[in-house]
């Protein structure tokens, strides 16, 4: 297990009229190699949850364990704990400052004290997992960019810290379905080749189910669903209550299953659907 | 009257000096008729033209080379550019940056107060933009307190308020979730259906084109394909080549259409494909 909440509670501005709870006794236990995809509408507590898992908030009580270490602990090592989780902000790409990519994405294991040639290979490597070409572009301003390819660069600021566990909020709000797809793609490649642990807060369930393995879905700072991602899209009407959806293709089967027709409505893809239908209408058309 | 909120004709809009490496042709000979009250939705990857074109359909930008008449009136020209912007608002992506007063009503009182309409005038017309865009209980809120969808209703309400008869938006959902999405979708519908306003609508979420009139595709400054929802994303391949989506449905249909089974390619809801099967 990388990472453990337990009894984690949140709370805004305490002991004043603005007082708001943001997290209501959290427990999470996510393992390592675990792809998590974090849902839940505006306001139910994600963003809040994911500053803890480094650090960047302190628990009003409960404990955060990363690794084996308390971070919640009075005197815990953050500079440690940052290393081993990386955290992906909205809109990343506010966050470029460098002239040059090569700059910006060295800035961290810089600071970290590594020398020119191991800095050299962690920026080589974080570019070619995001999809960009190190030698065309690594003297470029990364202000020359395509909001698609800056955030890549950004995201490859955090890679290149080598973090055990990665976590994305909303890493393709505001592009295109083509710079979605690249950004989605790489962090995809990044869990399959490399076995990081990902935590992906998304609004979209057609990516969540695209891609995850498992979802923690929020409401009113509780974890109100936790499970395997075909198991929580099965109850869609619990995500509804949830203001969540289902994807619209597993919402497609179920109402076609509902007509009469016996089919296994739990798929998460078009391509799953396509198969399923497939058989079914081939095995209908012979019977 | 003229049937016709605005043409585009043969409009070709460049950026930077030809030759030099800035240099960029955005809208490339572009011919567009838009319908008043038609709710046209442009389509099109970021890069592809589709800002330039609203900014082209306000009079923001004029163009290089061809025309742009808003209600018969040439952005050209320079004595009718209040006009125009009056008959066009334009609603940009941001909501923060839109906003420019403390106050909601305040906030959509500032264009018809700069119109110099008279004050009694111009509370009728902020309390009717707020009833539109049910914001009226917000109205003595400070927009920074408001959520996106909220926000981004505030700024549709401040163009309202205007009183034009084409609204413009650009990518209006971008920065929104799930549920501001959802209440600007229902905002754009009710202006067009009950306040008869002509909506273009710019965007690269597929899913809020299928309630549209009429689509248009655009790619390296070219329209590319022009049609219905229906007639558009019947063509999934083009689309997906365009680096767009289609509704998951949309492509289930296709895909099964390919393996030789007898579906009708043009299903955009999942009512329309389970009725189908």
């Amino acid at each position: 297990m990388i990472i453990k909440l337990e009894n984690l509670n949140y709370i805004y501005n305490p002991n004043t009229p603005f007082k708001k709870i943001a997290l209501d006794n959290v427990n999470l236990d996510i393992d390592e190699g675990d792809f998590i995809g974090l849902i839940g509408h505006t306001g139910s507590g994600k963003s809040t949850l994911v500053q803890h898992l480094n650090g960047l908030i302190k628990p009003t009580s409960g404990r955060v364990i990363v690794d084996g270490i308390d971070i919640s602990a009075e005197d815990s090592n953050l500079r440690e704990v940052r290393q081993k989780v990386g955290l992906v902000f909205q809109y990343p790409e506010h966050q470029l400052f460098e002239e040059n990519i090569y700059k910006d994405i060295a800035f961290g294991p810089k600071n970290l004290g590594l020398d020119d040639d191991e800095v050299e290979l962690r920026v080589k490597k974080a570019m070619e997992s995001v999809g960009l070409n190190f030698i065309e572009l690594k003297d470029r301003s990364p202000f020359e960019l395509s909001g698609g390819q800056k955030r890549r660069v950004a995201i490859a600021g955090v890679l290149a810290m080598q973090p055990k566990v990665l976590v994305l909020d909303e890493p393709t709000a505001g592009l295109d379905p083509r710079g979605r797809d690249d950004i989605l793609g790489g962090i995809k490649r990044l869990y399959k080749e490399e076995g990081i642990t990902i935590i992906l807060v998304s609004h979209s369930m057609e990516d969540i189910a695209r891609l995850v393995n498992k979802i923690v879905a929020m409401h009113n700072g509780k974890i109100a669903m936790k499970g395997e991602a075909r198991e929580v899209f099965k109850q869609p009407e619990k995500l509804e209550e949830l203001g969540l959806g289902i994807p619209q293709i597993t919402s497609f089967m179920k109402k076609y299953k509902m007509k009469g027709n016996p089919i296994n409505d739990v798929v998460l893809t078009v391509e799953e659907a396509k198969e399923e239908l497939i058989n079914y209408l081939r095995r209908k058309g012979n019977a | 009257m003229l049937e016709e909120m605005i043409r585009v004709e043969n409009t070709t809009y460049e950026y930077g000096i030809r030759g030099e490496e800035n240099h960029l042709i955005a809208v490339d000979n572009v011919n567009i008729s838009v319908k008043k009250g038609e709710h046209l939705v442009i389509l099109g990857h970021n890069g592809s033209g589709k800002s330039t074109l609203a900014r082209l359909m306000n009079g923001l930008l004029t163009p290089t080379k061809g025309n742009v008449f808003v209600n018969g009136m040439n952005t050209k020209d320079e004595d009718n550019i209040w006009n125009i912007r009056e008959t066009a608002g334009i609603v940009f992506q941001n909501p923060d940056n839109q906003i420019v007063a403390t106050i909601v009503e305040e906030d959509v009182a500032f264009g018809p107060e700069n119109l110099g309409i008279p004050p009694v005038d111009i509370r009728k017309r902020v309390d009717e933009a707020l009833r539109i865009v049910e914001m009226t209980e917000y109205k003595n809120h400070a927009p920074h307190l408001l959520s996106g969808g909220q926000k981004q209703r505030v700024a549709i309400a401040g163009i309202l308020a205007m009183n034009p008869e084409c609204i413009i938006l650009d990518e209006p959902t971008a920065m929104l979730d799930p549920i501001g999405r959802t209440e600007i979708m229902n905002t754009l519908k009710k202006l067009n259906k009950e306040e008869k306003k002509t909506i273009i609508h710019i965007t690269h979420y597929m899913d809020e084109a299928v309630a549209a009139d009429r689509i248009l595709v655009m790619e390296k400054g070219k329209i590319m394909m022009e049609g219905t929802p229906k007639q558009v994303f019947c063509q999934v391949d083009r689309i997906k080549g365009l680096g767009l989506d289609v509704p998951q449905v949309t492509e289930l249909a296709y895909e099964l259409k390919k393996e030789g089974f007898n579906v009708p390619c043009d299903v955009l809801t999942v009512d329309e494909l389970v009725n189908a099967l």
